[in-house]
């Protein structure tokens, strides 16, 4: 497994912060999908209220609130998102930080939440993640998704994000063998577990066929390749383990959680086939977590586009460089399988809020630990999961591994 | 990108005109865009300005369908990325070529194209692009 | 001091429409349309391509055959056109750019109908005789529009041609030029107007006929020459009948016309029409040979040029694109994405 830089480099600055162990006392997340009748204080609000009414906590027990929100100015003309969301779960005068990592704004809000309270500073943060974006233009909604890439070298010939990943799948088709239609079973996967899933912006089964006939959106993705333009929020809240079982009986553990960046544009990769991003932040969450890949009972990858689930179970470590279509091909990745991967629909069903996403992520890890989501697409006895949230192409992996025990 | 004032269009445009990278003159690597340092080098890098020969092979490519308004009249077109003979890759479009002839490994050449317009009032926005590689002209004369 | 051409290049854009394919939409008789322009199919730009994309097409090759120019000796740009992108901001400066030439220069965008780029040429020689310049560069070049259904739909090409002029390392040396110019209103684009406007056969008689004769023949009289000193005679081309015609007149052979007469298979591609046919005679003509070039801008004048070839041909025209190449490198578009194509790129 390729790494950028040597483990040892980080360990000792790693574990520097973590001066105790995170729990999560309680997970929330809206619906996702096309809701027409709530803005993003709406979202924000809905799932906030949801977690501190899970956790039987008041809001003035939340002494920190980090929100990931990838582009509030181009999606609904606001900016200024911590404070504003501060407001409407009326947590004012805490301090309140919205961090932007594009489509990983999420999963960044998560990480700067658990380094608050493994670090010491804060005991109860609320972490959350919202996006609107249906109250623009569907163009304009595209413009706004292309800022992740590289503006001056990319975007400005003509690149789009379906493009972008439509390049690493042409080049991984190339490279390895992967057909158009092990593409399509990811799709019908995610659509599968989607379809039990009441909060997914889609719910609807899709056939082999329906994926294949699509009409083309960037070759060789077509539109059941690609996730969906959804509205949503999801939130959570953290607690010294210590004393999480003082708001809840079943605390989720974080193990570890862990971020690396890489290079914005494409043209510089080492290699296209590869986020570097994710391989360097899973290698190094699975090393602080002291946990053994096939101990993992599900995962929440970032499907973006269906070609970035083969990517990211190969990134992440569950099967070798060129083989990650295979696991996907043979149905290994459907619940009951061998690897059940998004378990929500990822983001292809259950749809993509994109501030949202990576908070939504660690929502589902944690229902599904608990044992709480609908029958058929549970995990039996899931004791550890991992959450997957990539920004952009693969400039920002966070990784992070959460756990019952 | 209606949005974006003359300066940010102009500021890169020698670049996207000539194709215009860069080279660090200690190590002889070559980089595209163009950098203010030598990640080989570092401090010991000297950074100077490298005109690219135009020439390279398609690393991997895609058909547009779907595209953001500045380009949507130009779809369904071909966008690639270019390994340049000298290293670097380049994103760009391949033109003068069938969505069906297009493959990786393909040779092609730059060209000089429109790479989009704002309005019919706004800025017209010129740069490299790429097209099969025809060397039969060499017979031809 | 002896003054001419030190490099040339060509350009022509993938993409043609037939005769057949234009009549069919409108009702016309292709096959009298074919027989009265001489012309069968013409040359149509992509969606990208625009008279600043094509120029510096044209212009990059002429400085591939002008190996020993750099481009910062060139010290004048001039692009010809009636199609230039925008009304104002100079295409000039664009090609100037694109090719390096930038920032000691001077550049400007001519226009004078389909023959601006000739009195482009017409300046470089100036600037450079006058100890101006070193090398100067003047192209002609358009996307040629025409109103759907008008006959000039059947002609009205793209193609762009570029010259280099200079005093050392002449493929070629003018030796004379002479202009013709009156105010005749044979063609005609008001601002802001899509497309031009003419006069019918009024564009014949007065208007070409008048100037490409009277210009030819006042530069044979200057220099002392006749129709026999030349081995070829390249005009601008319209259509295939017009130059025929005028050669006619002046007592020329289809033989001396022929090689420069690319209008067949290209239409007319305006600002760079005679000048394409000259380039056809450079990637040619023997050194010793004579070619007598005469433009016709409408509005209207021509500008007429006595060139002889130089050894240097030989080993530079095989540096880049022949003419004919450009005309044969070739994909038949039909009326359907031939509009797509005109209406959407002139935005």
């Amino acid at each position: 497994m390729h790494c950028m830089r040597e483990a040892s480099v980080y360990t000792e600055v790693d574990m520097m912060y973590k001066k105790r162990d995170v729990a999560i006392i309680s997970a929330a997340a809206t619906k996702c999908g096309e809701q027409w009748d709530k803005g993003l204080k709406d979202l924000a609000w809905e799932a906030g209220v949801k977690a501190v009414e899970e956790a039987g906590i008041s809001g003035k027990d939340i002494e920190y609130l980090v929100v990931g929100n990838m582009s509030g100015g181009m999606f609904v003309g606001q900016e200024h998102i911590g404070a504003l969301v501060a407001d409407f779960l009326g947590l004012n005068p805490i301090p309140s930080l919205r961090v932007e990592g594009a489509c990983a704004s999420g999963g960044i809000a998560f990480f700067q939440g658990y380094m608050a309270v493994a670090s010491g500073l804060y005991d109860i943060v609320a972490v959350g993640g919202v996006e609107k974006m249906t109250d623009v233009e569907q163009e304009h909604a595209t413009t706004a998704l292309s800022g992740a890439m590289d503006f001056e070298w990319e975007a400005y010939f003509g690149a789009t994000f379906p493009g972008i990943y439509a390049l690493m799948a042409r080049r991984y088709m190339y490279e390895y063998g992967l057909k158009k239609e092990t593409l399509a079973k990811v799709a019908v996967k995610n659509h599968y577990h989607g379809s039990m899933n009441s909060l997914a912006h889609f719910m609807n089964r899709i056939s082999l066929e329906e994926a294949l006939s699509a009409p083309m959106v960037a070759e060789p993705l077509g539109k059941y390749d690609c996730c969906p333009i959804s509205d949503g929020a999801a939130l959570v809240i953290l607690a010294p383990l210590e004393i999480a079982r003082k708001y809840t009986d079943t605390p989720i553990i974080v193990k570890s959680s862990v971020m690396a960046s890489d290079t914005l544009s494409l043209l510089k990769r080492r290699d296209i086939c590869t986020l570097d991003a994710t391989v360097n932040a899973a290698e190094k969450a699975f090393r602080l977590a002291h946990i053994e890949r096939s101990q993992v009972n599900l995962i929440e990858v970032h499907d973006c586009f269906t070609i970035a689930e083969v990517l990211a179970i190969e990134d992440l470590g569950f099967a070798k460089k060129g083989e990650g279509w295979k696991v996907c091909d043979e149905g290994q990745t459907y619940v009951g399988g061998n690897l059940p991967v998004n378990t929500d629909g990822g983001l292809k069903a259950s749809g993509h809020p994109v501030g949202a996403t990576g908070v939504k992520q660690i929502v589902e890890i944690v229902k599904q630990l608990r044992g709480e989501v609908e029958r058929g697409r549970q995990v039996n006895n899931a004791e550890i999961g991992l959450a997957h949230n990539v920004g952009g192409s693969g400039a920002t992996a966070v990784v992070t591994i959460l756990a019952r025990r | 990108m209606s949005h974006i004032a003359p300066p940010a269009h102009w500021r890169r445009a020698k670049e996207r005109y000539r194709l215009l990278g860069s080279k660090c003159e200690n190590c002889g690597s070559t980089f595209f865009p163009p950098t203010k340092v030598c990640p080989k080098c570092r401090r010991k890098g000297r950074i100077v300005q490298t005109e690219f020969s135009g020439k390279g092979k398609i690393y991997s490519y895609t058909i547009i369908h779907s595209a953001p308004k500045m380009f949507e009249k130009y779809t369904p077109y071909i966008l690639a990325l270019v390994e340049l003979e000298e290293g670097p890759k380049v994103m760009s479009q391949i033109v003068d070529c069938k969505p069906e002839e297009v493959k990786i490994g393909m040779a092609v050449e730059v060209c000089f194209r429109k790479l989009f317009e704002q309005d019919g009032e706004g800025i017209i926005s010129y740069g490299f692009k790429f097209r099969p590689a025809d060397n039969s002209w060499k017979s031809l004369q | 001091m002896s003054v001419g051409i030190v490099g040339y290049g060509a350009y022509i854009p993938k993409y043609r429409i037939r005769v057949e394919d234009i009549a069919r939409v409108w009702g016309h008789d292709a096959g009298s349309i074919k027989s009265g322009l001489g012309v069968l199919e013409k040359s149509v730009p992509s969606l990208d391509e625009d008279t600043a994309t094509l120029a510096v097409e044209a212009a990059r090759n002429a400085l591939k055959r002008a190996k020993d120019v750099k481009p910062s000796e060139i010290g004048a740009v001039y692009v010809g056109s009636e199609s230039h992108p925008y009304a104002v901001k100079p295409t000039a400066a664009t090609v100037a750019e694109a090719l390096g030439i930038v920032p000691d220069t001077t550049a400007a965008d001519l226009e004078f109908a389909c023959k601006a780029a000739t009195a482009g040429i017409q300046a470089c020689m100036g600037l450079v005789k006058g100890g101006y310049i070193k090398y100067g560069m003047s192209i002609g070049a358009d996307t040629a529009q025409s109103a759907p259904g008008d006959a000039l739909e059947y002609t009205a090409s793209a193609g762009a041609a570029a010259y280099i002029i200079g005093s050392e390392n002449l493929v070629a040396e003018i030796e004379g030029t002479f202009s013709y110019t009156q105010d005749v209103p044979d063609f005609w684009r008001r601002e802001g107007a899509p497309y031009p406007r003419h006069g019918g056969r009024f564009t014949g008689e007065p208007a070409y006929f008048e100037h490409v004769v009277k210009a030819s023949k006042g530069l044979m009289e200057r220099l002392g020459t006749n129709v026999s000193d030349y081995n070829y005679v390249v005009f601008h081309m319209p259509n295939g009948k017009f130059p025929l015609r005028a050669a006619k007149i002046l007592g020329f052979t289809i033989e001396q016309v022929r090689i420069g007469l690319v209008v067949e298979k290209i239409g007319n591609t305006y600002s760079g029409s005679s000048l394409l046919g000259l380039a056809a005679v450079l990637d040619v003509a023997k050194s010793g040979e004579r070619i007598l070039l005469t433009s016709y801008g409408s509005g209207a004048g021509s500008d007429s040029f006595s060139i002889i070839v130089r050894d240097l041909i030989e080993e530079r025209r095989n540096l880049a694109p022949s003419v004919k190449y450009y005309v044969e490198r070739k994909e038949y578009i039909d009326y359907a994405l031939y509009a797509r194509s005109k209406c959407l790129y002139r935005g």
